[in-house]
């Protein structure tokens, strides 16, 4: 049974050269049929393989596939493999189960749409990426998938090519995560040649036994491992990109930069969690960066316009609590949330593409509002998204994840109050600006005019997904709420749960209470400010100047655009320009230039008349014998 | 018996031919003249082969004249040839109006 597993990525990636090399024979509706498809099946080979293994878990808890060696230098030989384990298993029936209701999704979204194939062929490149990222076994094959998504993310950003920002999006994606990879390359360098292999169980058990923590190349490895997660899952500082990534069709901003790749960063950590046990330091940089990113994400969401740019601000910030649970060491918590995290925010973006689609692509907030009439299905599909993310209480599921993560963060005291304070506000600015997008799209008068009622390609993802937003959480509750853990179970022997020291175990009643009560409050104030017709008092209030900087300093994402282009990109751009005229270049326009003289010399001498040509022949010929006699 | 010619003599005609007709093809403008020149430039050729094989007593030199016949034949055809077009195109014989392959 489990030797089926190397068809899960294949499946895809068959699809993908399928289409490919179908070319204009391949009629589009064959190709919806190979794209959605191919994920479908694999989607169904995973729930298989992945129910299998967790009703009978194999011994050691994990199933290595070996396909081949991949390549033998001297000791070097990484392989690949495939492995299965309740971590891949999660990312596993994520990517694929998500994937294929987005495939379905965007059927409907891209029909019509000139490169309808390549946009099926780029998705299952994707997916058949992602999947090789999750199951491989080692680093080297890991970072295969690494790069493979950041390839497909950036042709997907870039999809609409006609128009050139949104080249420029792409490529600013392409050159910010880049920067992560490369310190992710030099990780993995310094693992390979410390530990001689970059298998990662063999590579984490030679790390426990030769590093000590806290020692130097722990840290420094465990560091580089995690600036490369910082650039993939748009953590700060390396989060400007994701924002821009929203320039591509909505379902891409729904599988790759919500609910699969851009976690992919949180999956390395979890995945190569010991390392970071060895280097507490970093791992609690983890948690301040966590912390940090999700408050300044938070804050610029409340701002934006574009409701795609909403939902971007709100992926960096939820995956900022995941960071939080990886930095306090709630390993378990931070693949929960991604589990959920994936299926509201997938849903939420799905939603607001419907609600694009049907305003013939409108994306400005302020232009929406009224919707909920029009688009019921959406409407109701996006509540419940919207619910979850802003993790009201009891009946969504983002309220379990992230009471989770803030229960972990409150009995973690390594740095003080900080995660826990950071992960409240977040919630209460991401409940905040999460019902301001709801009531602004689908309350108040309605500004634009639905041209577009979407079918049931869209209304089926949509309501499975809501489903499962409202309801995913109910495997893993809290102590005074029935206490089942079957997720925690499941993953347990992979990702080991945090020690808990009883001392710190009071004050339950008061984090209880704050984390019920937050989101509600920023529901309350979400719809004095945004739903109910303002006050005088709070309209003067809102009108204020400072209030009117400080949203345009949050509109423009904390200014990290700006200062990145003074910092980085100008002093670049200038030394560019001076080393245009650097003396070695010199030397090699010397040379051309000595060319076009001779040239234009040579032309003179090309009068076109044949009376000319002769008389050089006939002294040419004079001078060679005169030469010959000469001599 | 004959007396029999120096070789000196004969290559100095040769010599003599050549460079008159060499003058001809540089200075004539009308492109008959020109061809005419040439076939006694080629003649002229002819002439230093055979007289240097008679001088050697060889045959290569009577031999290398009959190819520098067949040769000029062919030129003329074609020489022949070029001159209608070129009247065609450029209604006169000047050879300096057909430069337009200039620089």
């Amino acid at each position: 049974m489990f030797d089926l597993l190397w068809l899960i990525p294949l499946l895809p990636l068959a699809g993908f050269l399928t289409i490919t090399f179908g070319g204009s024979r391949l009629p589009s509706a064959a190709a919806a049929v190979i794209g959605v498809g191919s994920v479908s099946v694999s989607a169904v080979l995973s729930f298989l393989l992945g129910g299998t293994f967790l009703l009978h878990p194999p011994e050691g808890d994990a199933h290595v596939q070996f396909l081949w060696t991949w390549m033998l230098v001297g000791d070097f030989a990484p392989s690949v493999a495939f492995r299965l384990d309740a971590l891949s298993i999660v990312m596993l029936w994520v990517i694929t189960g998500v994937g294929a209701l987005i495939h379905l999704y965007s059927v409907e979204y891209m029909r019509g749409d000139q490169a309808f194939k390549r946009f099926f062929a780029y998705m299952n490149l994707f997916v058949c990426m992602m999947l090789i990222l999750v199951l491989a076994d080692n680093l080297l094959l890991l970072y295969l998938g690494w790069e493979g998504v950041g390839l497909c993310s950036y042709l997907l950003i870039g999809f609409w090519s006609e128009d050139p920002s949104n080249g420029a999006a792409a490529r600013k994606a392409f050159i910010v995560t880049r920067v992560g990879d490369t310190a992710m390359a030099l990780g993995l360098f310094l693992l390979a040649t410390e530990l001689g292999t970059l298998d990662i169980q063999t590579a984490m058990a030679r790390a426990v036994e030769r590093w000590p923590v806290g020692s130097n190349l722990a840290v420094a490895t465990a560091l580089l491992l995690l600036i490369g997660a910082l650039g993939k899952s748009a953590q700060l500082p390396l989060h400007t990109w994701l924002p821009d990534a929203m320039a591509g069709p909505t379902p891409v901003s729904a599988l790759i930069h919500a609910a699969t790749m851009v976690t992919a960063g949180v999956y390395l950590i979890a995945r190569t969690h010991v390392l970071y046990s060895l280097a507490p330091t970093v791992q609690f940089s983890i948690a301040v960066i966590g912390g940090v990113t999700l408050l300044v994400a938070g804050c610029s969401a409340l701002a934006q316009k574009d409701i795609k740019r909403v939902l971007a601000y709100s992926t960096i910030s939820q995956i900022g609590y995941m960071f939080v649970a990886l930095g306090v060491g709630a390993w378990q918590a931070a693949m929960f949330h991604f589990m959920t995290h994936a299926f509201f925010k997938a849903l939420l973006f799905l939603g607001a593409g419907s609600v694009i689609l049907s305003l013939h692509h409108e994306q400005n907030m302020l232009k929406m509002g009224g919707l909920w009439r029009q688009l019921p299905v959406t409407f109701w599909t996006f509540l419940a998204g919207g619910c979850s993310l802003s993790a009201l209480p009891l009946v969504t599921a983002g309220y379990y994840s992230k009471d989770l993560i803030l229960h972990e963060a409150w009995l973690f005291r390594g740095m003080g109050w900080f995660p826990w304070v950071a992960g409240v506000i977040g919630a209460f600015l991401t409940s905040l600006y999460c019902f301001r997008m709801l009531f602004r799209v689908f309350f108040g008068e309605e500004k634009t005019h639905v041209s577009y009622r979407p079918g049931w390609r869209i209304h089926l993802p949509l309501t499975v997904l809501a489903v499962l937003a409202l309801v995913g959480g109910f495997c893993e509750t809290p102590e005074w709420l029935g206490h089942v853990n079957l997720f925690s179970r499941c993953i347990e022997p992979i990702l080991p749960a945090e020690a808990i020291s009883e001392s710190h175990a009071g004050g339950m009643i008061f984090f209880q209470v704050t984390a019920l009560g937050v989101p509600l409050f920023g529901l309350l104030l979400a719809i004095i400010l945004y739903l109910k017709p303002r006050t005088v008092s709070t309209n003067r209030f809102m009108r204020q100047r400072t209030i009117q900087r400080v949203r345009r300093f949050w509109l423009a994402g904390w200014g990290f655009d700006a200062l990145y282009d003074a910092l980085l990109v100008r002093p670049f751009v200038w030394v560019a320009q001076i080393n245009r005229n650097d003396c070695v270049d010199r030397f090699y326009t010397g040379i051309a230039w000595l060319n076009g003289m001779g040239h234009r010399l040579l032309v003179l001498t090309q009068s076109g008349r044949v009376r000319w040509y002769v008389a050089g022949i006939a002294l040419g010929v004079a001078f060679i014998l005169g030469m010959v006699v000469a001599s | 018996m004959m007396g029999t010619i120096p070789p000196e003599h004969g290559i100095f005609l040769a010599i003599l031919l050549f460079l008159l007709g060499l003058t001809g093809v540089l200075v004539r403008r009308n492109v008959i003249f020109m061809l005419m020149s040439l076939e006694i430039m080629l003649n002229a050729a002819g002439l230093a082969f055979i007289v240097a094989g008679a001088a050697w007593g060889q045959v290569e030199g009577h031999v290398m004249f009959l190819f520098i016949l067949t040769m000029a034949a062919a030129e003329v055809a074609v020489g022949l040839a070029l001159v209608l077009r070129m009247y065609h195109c450029f209604k006169t014989l000047d050879v300096d109006a057909a430069s337009k392959m200039r620089g």
